[in-house]
């Protein structure tokens, strides 16, 4: 029960509908309280359950995770390339932390001098909760949806990104059940610095690639 | 279920018109390629229906930009990466 409660836990914040395609958010706020009502009422779980869940949760989701993850990648290489390979066993060798978290299948993609990639969920607003922490709105807005898709170089300039002409643009639709998160270029004149130096310079737009950085 | 490998050309289907689905209505009747496989997911489109969803592939299908959105796109060169199920694909010509 605890492994499916995890899962469906996660999968509610990695993929939450409470956004502006379904409705609005009343009329979303009043399903969620008549299906918590009747899982209480038929003492499946309690509200305070549910609460504590969400908290646990969420106090294990920050962009730090993904930040320590990128850190890892910049100043290992062999990690780099097992990380591109499977995110899911990178991350496990990252430590305890990993333990709560949740089996979504995760998919890392590098930014390199020739690539910048950018995600997206065009559908919802799917996005890798475990790694970054709970979503911008501008990630979950119908305008970033519909436009880093069609023209991903203007929205990236509107986030201050500004790409060479002949830099590939990888956009990545988050459609199905795998989450994305982005590893940044390491910046120039960090030579010197240790793992934890680095995961403070990496921002969680630039998980996203909403950032250099 | 799993028709396609790596590399190969792949053409999406229309886009359900009525229920649930993942396949995104700008990426329907568009050519990309396999990048990847990720194993076998049951069906969106299925399980949001409540009904039995026999697992099948799961791609990882590129979309050069020129090719969803024509091409004087000015972002390009871009690609669009999607996750789409083996029923959204119909195989395509290289």
């Amino acid at each position: 029960m605890s492994h499916d409660h995890d899962h469906d836990h996660d999968a509610h914040h990695d993929h939450d509908h409470s956004h502006d395609t379904h409705g609005g958010t009343a009329t979303m706020a009043s399903r969620l309280a008549a299906l918590v009502s009747q899982l209480e009422a038929k003492g499946v779980v309690t509200e305070a359950q549910i609460d504590q869940g969400v908290e646990a949760f969420l106090a294990h989701a920050q962009p730090a995770n993904g930040a320590a993850l990128v850190a890892r990648a910049w100043t290992d290489p062999a990690f780099a390339a097992r990380l591109a390979a499977d995110a899911n066993a990178a991350l496990d060798e990252l430590g305890s932390d990993m333990t709560h978290w949740v089996k979504v299948k995760l998919r890392a993609v590098t930014n390199t001098e020739a690539v910048h990639n950018v995600i997206v969920c065009t559908l919802c607003s799917c996005y890798p909760v475990s790694l970054l922490g709970p979503s911008p709105s501008w990630y979950k807005s119908l305008a970033y949806r519909a436009r880093v898709v069609r023209e991903p170089r203007a929205v990236l300039a509107e986030f201050g990104v500004e790409l060479a002409p002949d830099v590939q643009v990888r956009v990545w639709d988050s459609t199905a059940e795998l989450r994305y998160v982005v590893v940044p270029r390491r910046p120039a004149g960090t030579d010197g610095m240790s793992e934890r130096e680095l995961a403070a310079l990496v921002s969680r737009d630039a998980l996203i690639g909403t950032a250099i950085c | 279920m799993q028709r396609f490998a790596v590399g190969d050309a792949v053409r999406t289907r229309a886009a359900r018109p009525e229920g649930h689905t993942r396949l995104p209505r700008y990426l329907e009747r568009r050519v990309g390629h396999v990048e990847a496989v990720y194993g076998a997911f049951p069906l969106a489109d299925e399980r949001a229906e409540g009904a039995a969803s026999e697992p099948q592939a799961l791609y990882c299908v590129v979309f050069d930009g020129a090719e969803v959105w024509g091409t004087s796109a000015a972002s390009l060169p871009m690609t669009i990466s999607a996750d789409l199920w083996d029923s959204y694909l119909d195989p395509e010509q290289a």
